[in-house]
């Protein structure tokens, strides 16, 4: 019994620490990166600023979470950054033009964002079509149907308590906002670590045939995993047009590509099976911290574009060398 | 061995090919002479394909001579190879689908005329030399939609129109029917009055008499006999395969007491790979399955389990019909099938010895889905102590040696106190310590009335820890033998029909 428990201790020990296993890289890289902006800037290393980094990663992080379960089971969604303007647009057009309750908006947009990801799942699953081009063409057809909605055009006029959620500091430094994304976080987490379900992604991203052959519903998972993708780029619409509060059918273009950008930072493992919550969290902020120091130091967006680049060639770079 | 007659062009003298500390090849001599067809026959592993790839170019002998046309030869690549008239027609067939014969013919060294690629002159050639074959195609044709044998013969085409003096043909009629096999047989005859010489590789041995002017036996490694005539009893060939190895230690076979596990009944694949198949094993009895590589053996374990669709018959366990659809299907159902090959289908490498033992046992580490720190690594500890693996739990999974590898993927699925275990090549790859250690595993298997089947290429392997044997031909249950009539010669007799 005594034995045994040690056992329990030992291995917890050591799965704390290899929970970071992995992950050290980016982080190293993010201490560096909060170190050199607090010194380049002053404004950097102040409570407010870094409250803004959190408030400024919600939409990223959210959909993070969702793209790194896929990246593990070495899949790719490039659909979210429409899904998430469908989202914002379906919730908008409900509320402010359909008159529905807000909250029952928001339920609606999330299960259509949800939807979306059911529908490439099953394209990848039962017709075969690649993971890539399943969600290119969900990419194209939820922005199409987002700008159909009102014609292309956006929506204002939210009632006041909505978007005060994504400005309003709870006890000072939360935002609403901000907690959806934490929440989020651990879920991920602990989804990934502690359930069987979570660690059958593993298995699916490691070796698909051996996952097939353990018993694993490799099918089953992979369209729940893009379901969930969808569902979390509906929640980040959700979230984002809180932050603006509006909602528009060009939101979000390209963010399928910072969000995998912050995942493959983190060192999840494109070709799936390693990597994951923690190494994303670090990745969100690595891209966070980015924008906010080069604003900060007033470069150019165009420059912080060619930054982030960069940032992302040596982050793989690095962990690719060091791999060998 | 003095030429007469017909010059020889190809000889070697004391080829050897050594891998790590493993010798492959003892010191092979071999002449082919023109216009001749030289057999070249062994069991799996014999050595045939080693040999075959040294002469091609596509591997090079740590010692040994070999001379071409009466001047030395050391092929760097299958490219020079190619180039001195040497061509080999691989098993599995490299031509690309979407381009016309001619184009296929060509690929690599396509015909040019000032900068631009000369179809015309292309397809003239293609079409002499399909000619000279007697294959009545045009080269504008695309590849895709022809058949294997006469795929096989443009690939031929392809050869001669590089002035190929030599073919080296492997397992050319494996996916051939009779008459393609007879098409083929014709045109070998043509290539012979032309003065080429060709090495034949196949299993099928009767077809052996039809076609071979000579034969030559290998068996691990070495050249064991050689016949100056195609003619020769199946039984003698055979004999010659097989030899009498070294004894190997396998543990008493217990006999089984107990009822019908598993039966089979009528099982048919959807692909055809097999059919018509039906036996039954009982409680704590090996049931062997034997037979040459392609006689669909993998196919059929892997049907049995779920893992391939199945297109008629029926699976029952325990007088239940159960006839599973998916692997995850059989598992349920406690008929865990420990695949062919280890590092792609049993193991993900770079994934912990724990995880990969998880990966079939979630149902037992989680509760309701969860599954607490720890509990893992403690479930995985205790079945990596009973198998002995060599390894820490945090330990990849492709650090372990091969022996190692089996223990962990063995593991993964005893963990589940099966019904049915079927082992598709236990042993393969793994050294002699190991094995043994597996073979005892068998038997504790059987010990506690689980029943066990047991596939591999390794004949003695099948006769050592098996109570029956079945043995398959071309997709097909050529006949089941009792332990007591079973030995090499009777099994090979069954799977060379």
């Amino acid at each position: 019994m005594s034995a045994s428990a040690a056992d329990q201790d030992r291995s917890t020990g050591s799965s704390a620490l290899s929970a970071l296993r992995g992950t050290t890289g980016p982080l190293v890289g993010l201490i560096v990166l909060c170190i050199f902006l607090s010194f380049a800037t002053d404004k950097f290393m102040s409570v407010r600023n870094l409250l803004n980094v959190l408030d400024q990663i919600t939409v990223l992080g959210i959909m993070a979470v969702g793209m790194t379960m896929v990246i593990l089971i070495g899949g790719i969604d490039l659909a979210v950054g429409s899904v998430l303007a469908l989202a914002m647009m379906v919730m908008g057009y409900l509320a402010n033009q359909v008159g529905l309750p807000l909250a029952l908006g928001i339920l609606i947009a999330l299960a259509v964002a949800g939807a979306t990801g059911a529908i490439s799942g099953i394209l990848i699953t039962a017709l075969g079509v690649p993971a890539f081009i399943a969600t290119l063409a969900m990419m194209s057809v939820a922005r199409g149907l987002a700008n159909m909605i009102t014609d292309g055009q956006q929506i204002v006029g939210f009632p006041s308590w909505f978007s005060l959620l994504a400005y309003t500091r709870y006890g000072g430094f939360l935002t609403l906002t901000v907690a959806v994304m934490l929440v989020v976080f651990v879920l991920g987490w602990v989804y990934l670590r502690y359930t069987s379900g979570g660690r059958s992604l593993y298995a699916i991203g490691g070796n698909q045939e051996v996952a097939r052959l353990a018993g694993i519903n490799v099918n089953l998972y992979t369209i729940g995993v893009y379901v969930v993708s969808g569902l979390l780029a509906g929640l980040a619409g959700v979230v984002l047009a809180m932050r603006l509060d509006s909602v528009q059918p060009t939101a979000g273009v390209s963010y399928e590509l910072d969000t995998i950008a912050a995942v493959v930072i983190g060192g999840t493992s494109l070709s799936g099976g390693k990597g994951g919550i923690l190494g994303t969290i670090i990745g969100v902020l690595i891209i966070g911290v980015l924008r906010n120091g080069l604003n900060l130091l007033g470069v150019s967006p165009f420059t912080q574009a060619v930054v982030i680049g960069v940032v992302i060639a040596l982050a793989v770079a690095a962990e690719a060398v060091k791999r060998r | 061995m003095t030429a007469k007659g017909p010059s020889t062009i190809l000889s070697l003298r004391q080829i050897r090919k050594v891998y790590g500390s493993m010798e492959v090849l003892h010191g092979i001599d071999l002449d082919v002479r023109a216009g001749e067809v030289v057999a070249l026959l062994g069991e799996n592993g014999a050595g045939k394909s080693t040999l075959s790839r040294i002469i091609s170019g596509a591997v090079q002998p740590t010692s040994g001579d070999m001379t071409w046309l009466g001047a030395p030869y050391a092929p760097a690549t299958p490219r020079a190879a190619m180039d001195a008239g040497v061509g080999m027609i691989h098993q599995e067939l490299k031509l690309l689908p979407q381009l016309s014969i001619a184009e296929n013919v060509f690929v690599g060294r396509y015909l040019t005329k000032g900068g631009r690629v000369d179809r015309q002159a292309m397809e003239e050639r293609a079409r002499a030399g399909l000619r000279r074959l007697g294959l009545d195609v045009s080269p504008r044709r695309l590849v895709d939609g022809l058949s294997t044998a006469r795929q096989q013969l443009i690939e031929i085409a392809k050869a001669m129109t590089l002035n190929a003096r030599l073919l080296i043909l492997d397992e050319p009629t494996a996916a051939l029917g009779g008459e393609e096999t007879q098409l083929l047989f014709r045109q070998i005859e043509r290539l012979k009055a032309d003065g080429v010489g060709i090495i034949y590789i196949s299993h099928r041995l009767e077809e052996i008499r039809q076609i071979a002017d000579r034969i030559v036996v290998m068996r691990d490694g070495a050249k064991v006999q050689e016949f100056d005539s195609g003619d020769v009893p199946v039984r003698s060939i055979v004999e010659a395969m097989v030899g009498r190895s070294l004894e190997r230690m396998f543990p008493a076979v217990p006999e089984p007491a107990g009822d019908d596990m598993l039966e089979v009944r009528g099982l048919a694949s959807s692909a055809g790979t097999f059919s018509d198949i039906s036996f039954s094993v009982k409680r704590g009895e090996v049931f062997g399955i034997a037979g040459l590589v392609g006689a669909g053996r993998t196919e059929l374990v892997r049907a049995i389990t779920g893992a391939d669709p199945i297109s008629a018959g029926e699976v029952v366990l325990e007088g239940r019909t159960i006839t599973p659809r998916s692997p995850r299907d059989a598992i349920r159902n406690g008929l865990v099938l420990v695949p062919e090959d280890r590092k792609l289908q049993g193991l993900v490498l770079d994934h912990s010895i724990e995880e990969n033992i998880g990966y079939a046992n979630f149902d037992a580490v989680s509760t309701r889905g969860w599954i607490p720190a720890g509990r893992l690594a403690a479930f995985a500890e205790t079945y990596i102590r009973r198998f002995g693996v060599k390894g820490r739990g945090t330990q990849n999974a492709g650090e372990l040696s091969g022996g190692n590898q089996q223990k962990v993927v063995l593991a993964k699925w005893l963990a589940r106190n099966p019904k049915v275990v079927v082992l598709d090549e236990p042993t393969r790859g793994i050294d002699v310590g190991a094995r043994s250690s597996i073979y005892e595993t068998i038997m504790d298997l059987a010990r506690q009335g689980i029943a066990v089947i047991v596939v591999s290429s390794d004949l003695e392997e099948v006769l050592g820890v098996s109570n029956r044997i079945m043995v398959m031909a071309q997709g097909k249950q050529a006949g089941i033998l009792d332990r007591a009539n079973a030995n090499d010669v009777s099994v090979m007799e069954l799977a060379t029909i």
